[in-house]
This record gives structure tokens, sequence and C-alpha cells, in this order.
């Protein structure tokens, strides 16, 4: 046994270590776990869940772009009654922190959803997806409304028995605006970000390469966003942050507890190195080692400016 | 399915733009069947970042060999990999052909680089003892591949080499010959050609399964990225990594 702590915590929610697997990156957690014991990571968080089954957008959902991807999947997701009925019956079977993301179009979609899946036990969290670009109604336009996202946080408060994370949107001006709108609703913590809106063309057709025309930019293209996002919320707003965005190794997972997040998940990353979430742990504890730091935890929000 | 580390064997040119990998993987090649596919990070760096889909083309021992043209970044790189390296393949990855079904003669139909998963399944067919023709089409003659083939009719859209016209239409004017035998078609290639060759096997009610292909992320179900609209559901998509990549073609609507 090492003598470093891994341990982190996220608001009220304590984790085993801060890896996360990211919403929409692992769908319901079968498939990774043939690459992964579950176990041993900190958390996953489920796909995006709306009340009813979202069949999700037409080919082609998904291009490649410099150091990054363009995704535009529509919150394809089973719904909330079959999620409950037989997708979780499979991440039961694990000793890890189910975080439960819901999206929706109205604000009592939200609360629907919420009221069905709070009695749950499995369930260990929430977080509110008031993010996705890539659905026509709600989504971006919640996560560009700063009243919107305190009313949804509000309203999903009153009915959560469990934690409540609200996962903002880069795609606005000052994110740390929106971090504390969530606070003040009574957020427990944010989590930062979701995809970037991007566009790529084919010049021979000249036509969009997505089929919705933009998605959400995800990858390492997105890290040294992401970082000045998290560190904006940090120096901002006194609320815990769960940092994504492009992390493809241990490394970029420091810096982003380095500039202030608790914990981290892991997103596009997963499609191209779906061991990686268990092999990272090792690589932590050899820099805490290194660094002489005896609980990971006290790397968040570390930076020397 | 697993994630191995394959040392790269060789690479051969075989056609104008055409080239063999051949890899060693006793993992990988043990657990392979036809039409199933490997999911290869062709470099160690974020460029290209994604893992790159390509059909197992044959297996031997504990080699497999894949069948590619160079089209872009990632297959460049590919095709540049030396004999000792080592390369991060994900596999075997989807559904495969399934050899079942009342048939004695196969007949298999590719259209370009959709040859690709053809010579496995020969070798798998003619083990169970099954008829094989192969029919097999390209732009021109250069385009036309029959490595490993078995009894080829060529079909050429510029009729520089064997029949004019496509692999469905050369399919058809074919097809009379086996009107006394049981068949089953196994068809690859381009959407188009495998959209038409759909049509004629419903018109002519003949079994047949085709390997599909769309853009892809992750290739192992976890990113919902490479939908293909089922046929029977209208709610409903398929993932051609996961349920596919080889579908009976009653069950899909292609785009
Ligand atoms: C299940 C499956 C099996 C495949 N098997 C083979 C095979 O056996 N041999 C083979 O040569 N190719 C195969 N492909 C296609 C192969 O994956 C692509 O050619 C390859 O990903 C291109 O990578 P690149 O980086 O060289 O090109 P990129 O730079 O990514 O793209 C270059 C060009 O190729 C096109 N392209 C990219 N990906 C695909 C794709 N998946 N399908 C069609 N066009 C694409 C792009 O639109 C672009 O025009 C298969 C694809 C799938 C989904
Ligand atoms: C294919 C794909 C699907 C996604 N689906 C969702 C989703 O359903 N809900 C959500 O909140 N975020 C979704 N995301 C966003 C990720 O959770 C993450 O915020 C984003 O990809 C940035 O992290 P990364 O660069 O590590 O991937 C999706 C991302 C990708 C690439
Ligand atoms: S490529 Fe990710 S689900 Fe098929």
């Amino acid at each position: 046994m090492s003598a470093v702590d891994l341990s982190v915590s996220v608001g009220p929610l304590k984790l085993r270590n801060p890896i996360l697997l990211a919403s929409g990156t692992v769908g319901y957690g079968n498939e990774i776990s043939e690459f992964i014991d579950l176990n041993k990571i900190g958390g996953i968080v489920t796909k995006s869940l709306s009340l009813k089954p979202r069949k999700g957008n037409s080919s082609q959902r998904v291009v490649e772009t410099p150091s990054g991807m363009l995704n535009a999947i529509g919150l394809a997701n089973v719904g909330v009654e079959e999620f409950l009925k037989t997708k979780i019956q499979f991440l039961k079977k694990f000793d890890t922190k189910i975080i439960c993301n819901i999206a929706a179009s109205s604000v009592e979609e939200y609360v629907e959803c919420t009221k069905l899946l709070t009695g749950e036990d499995t369930i260990s969290a929430f977080e509110i997806n008031v993010s996705c670009p890539n659905v026509k109604e709600g989504g971006l336009e919640f996560g560009n409304d700063k009243k919107a996202v305190a009313k949804i946080t509000e309203e999903v408060k009153k009915v959560s028995t469990k934690p409540v994370f609200i996962k903002l949107s880069p795609n606005v001006s000052r994110i740390s605006e929106f971090a504390l709108a969530a606070k003040e609703s009574g957020a427990d913590a944010v989590s930062a970000i979701n995809t970037l809106v991007g566009t790529a063309f084919d010049i021979f057709s000249r036509k969009p390469k997505i089929k919705n025309i933009t998605g959400g930019l995800s990858g390492p293209a997105i890290k040294p966003v992401a970082l000045a996002k998290v560190l904006e919320i940090k120096q901002n707003v006194d609320i815990p942050i769960i940092g994504i965005g492009g992390i493809f190794s241990w490394q970029d997972a420091v810096e982003f507890m380095i500039a202030g997040a608790s914990a981290f998940q892991l997103g596009t990353v997963n499609f191209v190195h779906p061991n990686i979430s268990e092999t990272m742990i090792n690589d932590l504890i050899l820099y805490c080692e290194k660094m002489k730091i005896s609980s990971l935890k006290n790397l968040t929000g570390s930076f020397i400016l | 399915m697993f994630l191995a580390n394959a040392k790269v064997d060789s690479v051969t040119q075989i056609g104008t733009n055409v080239f063999l990998l051949k890899l060693q993987s006793d993992k990988i090649a043990a657990n392979a069947k036809p039409g199933q596919f490997v999911n290869i990070k062709v470099s160690n760096s974020n460029f290209p970042l994604l893992r790159r889909p390509f059909s197992i083309c044959n297996v031997e021992g504990d080699y497999f060999t894949i069948m590619f043209t160079s089209v872009g970044e990632g297959t460049l790189v590919l095709q540049k990999k030396q004999k000792g390296e080592f390369v991060d393949v994900m596999g075997s990855a989807g559904n495969g052909f399934s050899l079942d079904g009342n048939y004695e003669k196969a007949i298999i139909v590719a259209g370009g680089i959709g040859a690709a998963p053809f010579p496995f399944l020969i070798k798998e067919l003619e083990k169970i003892g099954k008829g094989i023709i192969c029919l097999s089409g390209g732009r021109t003659k250069n385009d036309c591949i029959t490595y490993e083939m078995k009894n080829v009719s060529i079909a050429t859209d510029d009729g520089s080499f064997g029949f004019k016209g496509n692999v469905v239409e050369l399919l058809s004017s074919q097809i009379d010959r086996y009107k006394n035998e049981r068949i089953k078609i196994f068809g690859c290639g381009p959407n188009a050609m495998l959209k038409s060759l759909q049509q004629f096997c419903f018109t002519r009610n003949i079994e047949a399964e085709i390997s599909t292909e769309s853009s892809m992320a992750c290739g192992f179900g976890i990113c919902q990225g490479c939908p293909v609209q089922s046929a029977t559901d209208k709610n409903k998509f398929l993932l051609v990594c996961k349920d596919g990549p080889v579908f009976n073609v009653k069950d899909i609507e292609l785009p």
C-alpha cells in the first residue's frame, strides 16, 4: 500500500480518487468495463438522460479535427425509465460512485427526471447538463442564460436528495458568473467544461462534415481553454470544481487540479485509450511521492501565480 | 476485445494504392472472426488522435493482416511502418459474417477496398465446404482487388478490364447461372454499392450479409458516433461498431 492518500471530496461527495469518467464518453459503463476495473476509479458519470428516450441525430455524428474531434450525437439516450430498469442494474455491481447526468428541454423536465431518479440508492449525485450544444430546444440556450441556470439549479435542488453539480458551458464570455449563479442557487459543485461549439467543412462538396452542421469540440485541442475556465471559476467563486476538457494523460489531470479542480473527468481519451483511467492511478501516486505530497487533495488550487 | 501491442511483420504493396500490413498478436489472431475489425492507434502522438478501423483481412497462426488504401494521414502513417515496430491495436471488434444459412454457394461481392475482409471469410467458407464465386469491382482496372479471391470476375466502371459497369450490374448479369443452386451473398464496399446490392437482394429474395462503414470515434459502443437506421424499428439507430459492421441486408436502411 502506498502512503499517498488519493481520496478527494467534491462538496459532500467523497471519492476514492479524483478520476471520473465523463458523460457521453462511456455510455452506461458496460463496454468500458472490458478494459478497466470500475471499482478502482472515483466514479462514472452516465450519458445524459432525458425523461423520454432520444434517438439522436442522424449520421455523420463525429469527425476528427486537429488534436480533437467534433460530435453531434444529439443526446441519444435510453431515457430515465429504461435506465432505472436495465442500465443501472449493471452499475450496481460496482463499488464506485455513480453520478447521473440529466439533460432536459424544460425546467419541469429536469425536475421530473430528478424526482424519478433520486430514490435510487446506487446514484451518488446528479450532474445537470445545462450546456449540451447539440440539441435544438434547451441545451445551450439554458447554458447561456444565467437566470435559467439559477432556476434549474434551484428547482432541482428542491427535489434532489443527493448532491447536485451543474455542468457549465464554455460558450459564454464569463463562465465564473454562471458558476456564481449556480452556487447562489444551491449547487454543490460545478463541472467545467462541456464541449466548445465548432464546425468543419469538406472542401470538395462544400458541405459541413457533421450532419448537424455544428458539433461540440473535445479532446486535447480544448485543454488550454478548459484550464483557463477552471482557473477563472477558482479565482472568483468559492465552489468545488470538477475539471473536464482534453485530459489525455495524468500530467493533464494534475494541471487541472493545480488550476483549481477537486476532481476531474476523462472524456474523449476513453475512445483512444480505454484503460487510461485505471493506469493513471499509479502515475498519480508516483507524482505525489516525487513531489512529497501526502494527500492529493492538497493539490487543488495550489497554483503559484 | 483486447488492447494489444502488435508487432509489425511486414508492409507489402499489392496494388496501385493497396497495402497489406501484417501484424503479430496471438490474442487478436486467436479470437478474430471473418468480418470483424481492428481499431488501430497509428501513432503515439495526438496526430492523428483517434483510432482507425480496418477489417481483418486474414489470420495465420499468431499473425493477422489488414488491407488498406492510403487516403489520409492515418493510412499514410501505416503505410510507412517498419518491421519490428509496435502498433497499439484494439480488437477484434464488432460482429462478423455469419457462415450459417441454407446455401451451398457463397457469392462474394466486393467494391474497391471492400475486398479487404474476404480472404479470411473465403478461408473459413472453404473449411465448411461451401462453393465460392467472387465478383470484384472498381473504377478502373487498377482499382480492382483480387487478392486471395477464388473464381473471380471483374467489373470496371470505365470498361478498362472485364465487365463494363459496376459490380452489382455484373452480379445481375450472372445471377441466372445459379438459379438451381442455393446461394448466399456476402458484400462489402462503398455505401452506394451496398445500397444497390441490398435492393438487388430484396428483388430476388436472396439471403445476404453486408459489411458497412461509418465514421467512428471509439469503435466499441461508447460514443454513439456510428448510427445506422434500423429497418425494423423507425425509432432506433443501430451502431455500426457494435451491432455491425456486418448486418443482414434486412436489418438496416443505408443512408
Ligand atoms: C468497420 C470499418 C472497417 C474498415 N475497413 C477498412 C479496410 O479494411 N481497409 C481500408 O482501407 N479502409 C477500411 N475502413 C476505412 C478506414 O477506416 C479509413 O480509410 C481510415 O480511417 C482513413 O484514415 P486516414 O487518417 O488515412 O484518413 P482521414 O484523414 O481520416 O480521412 C481521409 C479521407 O478518408 C475518408 N474517410 C475517413 N474515415 C473513413 C471511413 N471510416 N470510411 C470511409 N471514408 C473515410 C475521409 O472522409 C476523407 O475523405 C474501414 C472503416 C470501418 C468503419
Ligand atoms: C461523443 C461525446 C458525447 C458527449 N455527450 C455528452 C452528454 O451526453 N452529456 C454531457 O454533459 N456531456 C457530453 N459530452 C461532453 C463530455 O462529457 C466532456 O465535457 C467534453 O467532451 C470535454 O472533455 P474531453 O475533452 O475530455 O472529451 C460528450 C462528449 C463527447 C466527445
Ligand atoms: S464508434 Fe463509438 S459507438 Fe460506434
